[in-house]
């Protein structure tokens, strides 16, 4: 049994339940992309993903095994996460922080290896971050910072990779560029990633596998196409919508009902 | 020390350690500058024919019995407060942690006016030991009110600062209620003296700071992961609760242990990490090593002041290191703001 996969999870916050008994299997080498509203715990459930979370009851079986009786450098080095807007202490450069993702690599003299340096070397070309590797993290623009946090995710050599919301406070052309760059390393090296995003067709355009999430439970999953119908998107956004096809990738495009400047005089909304 | 930096954050890192040199040069330098000040001003060469032991009996005394263990005891304790001062911004990844900010060094105040206070011949030996027991319970206790399935940086130094806060109304009470001879040496404890350190404070503190600086060196590289974020951090294996513990374990023994030796000395613990990073970066490898030296710098130069610059009266050090270190503090600040602008 070589997956992610969730049995029976539940998951709260002090009093309050966010997700309930949750049987979830995360396709290996795909991407998949969990969405829903608000608080319905989309990010809650991916930091039980990663063991950041401790779940009330069920658990989160990782290769086949309980992810929470695993030791923390074990599922580190199988499993990378990146969570919602890091930030890097003041000073510290590309080619420190994308360093630091051997962490869990390392014995307890924190010898560096070849292995270490090739490791590095790799997720800064592949995340076109070497050329920066000497500029200071708080030196960069919206979306070289995040290619840099994603290197040293990378730089962790795991199979998994996880993201909370990569795309948050990135304009348009530096949210494709961060997706852009994490469907590439899916397609070319197979590593199954799994992220919170917020934009619906950009999650269509992306995921392989869609997971909505809502009110404690998996409202649907499966491909975009069969996930996103104005149905789902009803009862899990509250929204009403239509669903065309993206004219570029053929995938799923979903055009919210609402108020607007009408150019059709068709118009019914 | 060699394969010591052969780590991740060494790796490709020559300008760091061309700096430590060049801090330790600086130091030594300084160290040589200050044995030789004093109401009698000793000449480089007489100095050193006194370290091997070849001058006459007064210099030798001199040089014996207080010059050398003073400043050997500056440079020592003032090694410990930035060290330990670099270990709690580190964990709080806050720029305003210091051990005087937390409540470590007012638990030791307290611990040392309240044994003042009752056993006024106890003997330094004793105050020494109250003080920094007084120190740990601090530490101890804020770490225990902060916890709540494991600590967070914001609920440490939230909680700190309470209890730095009731361990100086508490002091400031039982000031009011002692006796004049208590009052007076409970005052020059709290600003923090050098004054009157002997071998025996050097052998203390040489050990104590070698055993806890050894151990900080030994945890750079889960300081380093964890400036990056708790979740990041627990992300990428760390240990975090049990690494966190342990370093503000150490940070307290550090401070602690300063504190029983030269008293409630202020700014360093504070200071000497930020002139650390602007020097060598902030992976704690260099950054660690780097305020020791200059933490040692610091107390060294403002002791050397304090007893020479007044003479005779000899004021305490902690009055210079708060001069050095609160305008440094505010440049900082005003750099700092300048920045992010």
């Amino acid at each position: 049994m070589n997956e992610l996969s969730t049995t029976q999870l539940s998951l709260s916050y002090g009093d309050q339940l966010i997700i309930e008994q949750l049987n979830l299997n995360i396709p290996k080498g795909k991407i998949t992309i969990l969405v829903g509203s608000n608080g319905c715990g989309k990010s809650t459930l991916l930091k039980s993903l990663c063991r950041l979370l401790r779940p009330g009851e069920g658990t989160v079986v990782l290769d086949g095994q309980d992810i929470f009786k695993m030791s923390t450098k074990a599922v580190a080095r199988k499993l990378a996460v990146l969570p919602q807007g890091p930030t890097a202490p003041e000073g510290l450069t590309v080619s420190q922080l994308v360093r630091q993702g051997r962490y869990p690599h390392q014995n307890f003299m924190g010898q560096w290896t070849r292995e270490d340096e090739k490791m590095v070397q790799k997720a800064m070309e592949d995340t076109n971050v070497a050329n920066i590797a000497d500029r200071t993290v708080d030196s960069l623009s919206g979306g070289q910072r995040q290619r840099a946090w994603i290197a040293m995710t990378l730089a962790q050599g795991t199979e998994y990779l996880l993201l909370d919301e990569p795309t948050t406070y990135l304009d348009l052309a530096h949210q494709i560029e961060v997706l852009d760059l994490l469907y590439d390393l899916n397609a070319r090296e197979g590593r199954t990633i799994v992220m919170v995003l917020h934009d619906l067709n950009l999650s269509c355009r992306y995921g392989h596998h869609m997971v909505a999430l809502s009110n404690r439970r998996v409202y649907a999953q499966g491909a975009p196409e069969e996930v996103m119908t104005a149905e789902t998107v009803r009862k899990v956004f509250h929204l009403e919508c239509e669903i065309s096809t993206d004219p570029l990738f053929g995938t799923p495009l979903l055009i919210p009902h609402g108020r607007g400047r009408s150019m059709r005089p068709a118009h019914s909304g | 020390m060699k394969s010591l930096f052969k780590t991740a954050a060494a790796k490709g890192a020559s300008a760091p350690k061309r700096k430590l040199l060049a801090l330790a040069v600086l130091l030594a330098a300084s160290y040589a500058v200050c044995v030789c000040a004093g109401s009698l001003i000793l000449s480089p060469d007489t100095v050193l024919l006194g370290i091997l032991g070849k001058s006459d009996s007064q210099v030798k005394m001199i040089l014996e019995t207080v010059r050398l263990p003073r400043a050997t005891t500056a440079v020592l304790a003032g090694a410990a407060l930035g060290v330990s001062g670099t270990l709690l911004q580190g964990t709080i990844r806050n720029p305003l942690a210091a051990p005087n900010v937390i409540g470590i060094t007012g638990g030791g105040s307290l611990f040392a006016v309240l044994f003042l206070n009752y056993f006024p011949d106890g003997g330094t030996v004793f105050l020494s030991l109250a003080s920094f027991l007084g120190a740990l319970a601090a530490a101890l206790l804020v770490y225990v009110l902060a916890f709540k399935k494991g600590v967070t940086p914001i609920r440490l130094i939230l909680v700190g600062i309470g209890v730095s806060s009731v361990t100086s109304a508490l002091t400031t009470l039982l000031l009011s209620k002692s006796k004049n001879a208590a009052v007076d040496k409970a005052y020059l404890w709290m600003v923090g003296s050098v004054y009157g350190a002997d071998w025996n404070d050097v052998r203390l503190l040489l050990v104590w700071f070698s055993i806890c600086f050894f151990f900080s060196m030994a945890y750079s590289r889960h300081m380093d992961v964890q400036g990056l974020g708790d979740e990041v951090a627990a992300g990428l294996g760390a240990h975090l609760q049990r690494h966190r513990a342990v370093i503000i374990l150490l940070s307290a023994a550090l401070s602690g242990g300063a504190a029983a030796v030269v008293g409630a000395i202020g700014f360093i613990g504070l200071i000497a990490p930020h002139m650390g990073r602007r020097l060598v970066g902030t992976e704690h490898i260099f950054l660690l090593p780097a305020s020791a030296l200059i933490g040692a710098l610091i107390l060294l130069v403002s002791d050397t002041v304090a007893r020479t610059v007044f003479l005779p009266v000899d004021v305490p050090a902690g009055v210079f290191t708060a001069a050095i270190g609160a305008p440094f503090f505010i440049y900082q600040l005003y750099h700092s703001r300048n920045q992010s602008n």
